[in-house]
């Protein structure tokens, strides 16, 4: 059965899968308990704008989508902080925004080709070297930022009013913490896609949600649920030849549904 | 024991302060301190400016004019020490049912502020916790869902949270919102104790003016401006409650 790995480009994909899976719902937690799940998809659909670039420009569009969303990201929270328009409509702003400047460049260049399709979707084939070492540092760094910031992330998503009384830099914080969620969406989008990074982001989560356990260990359950989508999906993908995107998201789905039911009577 | 107890005498201190939201007027030259020990209860009005005084010293807002020096420096000044102050805030807003925390890892937030970047709870931070549950007597909750409990016991889990940060002084925005009639009683008698046998200093906002009158030492009469400051027997007659809530309303008074 593993006869699958005898080929480059799977290897590769189960290693940015991988990556991907451990990442995402690291950072999706914190959207999730700060009810900002909408943020995900917001910046996948800015990232979009980064891949048309690089497909125009010919530069790797893994690296052109992740300084867009990083850019972008940090526009968002200063409209937020600003007040000026509605936390909500900002996310709807740019998601809408994104997607039509995303495809005003992609008409202006060659038109759509398959080559889009398989980043709004995911697609195992087109993991390149290049991409799993880009993957693999950010990964790492991303890893890191959540250690060293993981209490001072919780305290402000349980209340951000007593991390500024306790005097937690909070609006840095909280542009950081956006950041890293532009990065991860970036890094996503390889395997799962545009589309629907926000769903991995986000489903692994509000499934570990369901056993009621610490957050800590509602973090880890995650973590494990996402893992085990993402492997899955990318073993379905290959042998039953389906977008990958779509298979992780759609077994996340089902395992969403089992924790609900397993859990009713918490 | 009393083993909050710190060296500086007063603890916090407030020199004219002013402060107003454009031209409305919130705080008018609001001066007094708080030392060592002290247990002060803070009534007035609705809109008399209490919460917006508390924001002030915790550092939320900045006064018009004026100067806040908490622990010995200007309240801008605080870096870590902020954290020394205990705050309980009134409701627990962002708090839903959804959010997935244990009581323990609540409370322990109290320190995090506390440590750096990549900090791991020493034995020392460990029996703060452990310490501070203790004396909430919420230790065998440790490991439920903030969810789970009722009001009065989610108030003590932050009471808990408040002190495993070691603090110097407890500043609670009206603690007993949200908390039912018989265990209000109770709730003021730990904040009693936490006074009278930990000698910490205590300074709170409330709108019961009947129970708290016979618990604490002063009371700060608020109103825009400082009406009186003083021992709490002083204080609670007809004049000077006249004075604060104006003269339309029967003030009944009734020994405890």
């Amino acid at each position: 059965m593993l006869g699958i790995f005898q080929y480059d480009f799977i290897v590769r994909a189960f290693i940015a899968g991988s990556l991907t899976a451990i990442i995402a719902p690291l950072i999706g937690i914190f959207l999730v308990v700060r009810r900002y799940s909408l943020m995900a998809d917001t910046l996948a659909h800015v990232s979009l704008v980064g891949v048309a670039i690089g497909l125009i420009t010919n530069l790797n569009p893994v690296f052109t989508s992740l300084v867009t969303a990083v850019v972008a990201s940090v526009i968002v929270e200063r409209l937020r902080e600003s007040k000026k328009v509605f936390g909500e409509s900002i996310l709807a702003l740019f998601l809408s925004g994104g997607l039509a400047l995303a495809v005003v460049l992609i008409s202006l260049s060659h038109g759509f080709s398959v080559n889009l399709v398989s980043y709004l979707f995911g697609s195992i084939t087109t993991v390149s070297a290049l991409d799993i070492y880009i993957i693999g540092t950010v990964s790492i760094f991303i890893l890191a930022a959540v250690m060293a910031l993981y209490k001072r992330l919780f305290l402000i998503s349980f209340n951000e009013e007593l991390a500024v009384a306790n005097g937690l830099n909070v609006r840095a914080l909280n542009i950081l913490l956006i950041v890293l969620a532009a990065i991860t969406v970036s890094l996503s989008m390889r395997i799962v896609g545009v589309l629907l990074i926000g769903a991995l982001m986000i489903i692994p989560v509000i499934s570990a949600i369901q056993f009621k356990l610490s957050f800590f260990r509602t973090l880890i359950t995650a973590v494990v649920i996402s893992l085990i989508s993402v492997i899955s999906g990318l073993f379905a993908s290959y042998y039953l030849n389906l977008a990958s995107g779509g298979t992780i998201v759609v077994i996340a789905l089902i395992i969403f549904c089992v924790s609900l039911i397993i859990n009713r009577n918490k | 024991m009393n083993i909050f107890k710190s060296k500086t005498e007063n603890l916090i201190e407030l020199k004219n302060v002013n402060f107003s939201y454009g031209f409305n007027s919130v705080l008018e030259d609001v001066s007094f301190s708080v030392k060592v020990g002290d247990y002060i209860g803070i009534i007035g009005p609705n809109g008399g400016g209490k919460t917006t005084l508390l924001n002030i010293i915790l550092g939320l807002l900045k006064p018009t004019s004026g100067q806040v020096v908490v622990f010995g420096k200007p309240v801008g000044q605080l870096k870590k020490e902020r954290a020394q102050i205990g705050y309980v805030p009134q409701r627990l807003s962002q708090l839903d049912v959804n959010f997935p925390a244990t009581v323990y890892e609540i409370v322990s937030s109290g320190r995090t502020a506390l440590g750096n970047l990549f900090h791991q709870f020493t034995k020392h931070d460990k029996e703060e916790i452990e310490k501070a549950m203790e004396i909430a007597k919420i230790s065998q909750f440790r490991d439920k869902l903030i969810n789970s409990l009722s009001g009065g016991e989610r108030q003590r889990v932050m009471i808990a949270r408040a002190l495993a940060g070691s603090p110097k002084v407890l500043i609670l925005d009206e603690p007993t919102t949200g908390v039912d009639i018989s265990s209000q009683e109770q709730f003021y008698q730990f904040l009693a104790d936490l006074n009278h046998k930990h000698g910490l200093t205590i300074m709170f906002v409330s709108h019961d003016i009947d129970i708290i009158a016979n618990e604490v030492h002063s009371l700060l009469l608020l109103n825009k401006k400082v009406i009186s400051f003083g021992p709490a027997k002083d204080l609670i007659n007809k004049d000077y409650l006249e004075q604060l809530y104006g003269n339309k309303i029967n003030f009944t008074f009734h020994k405890h």
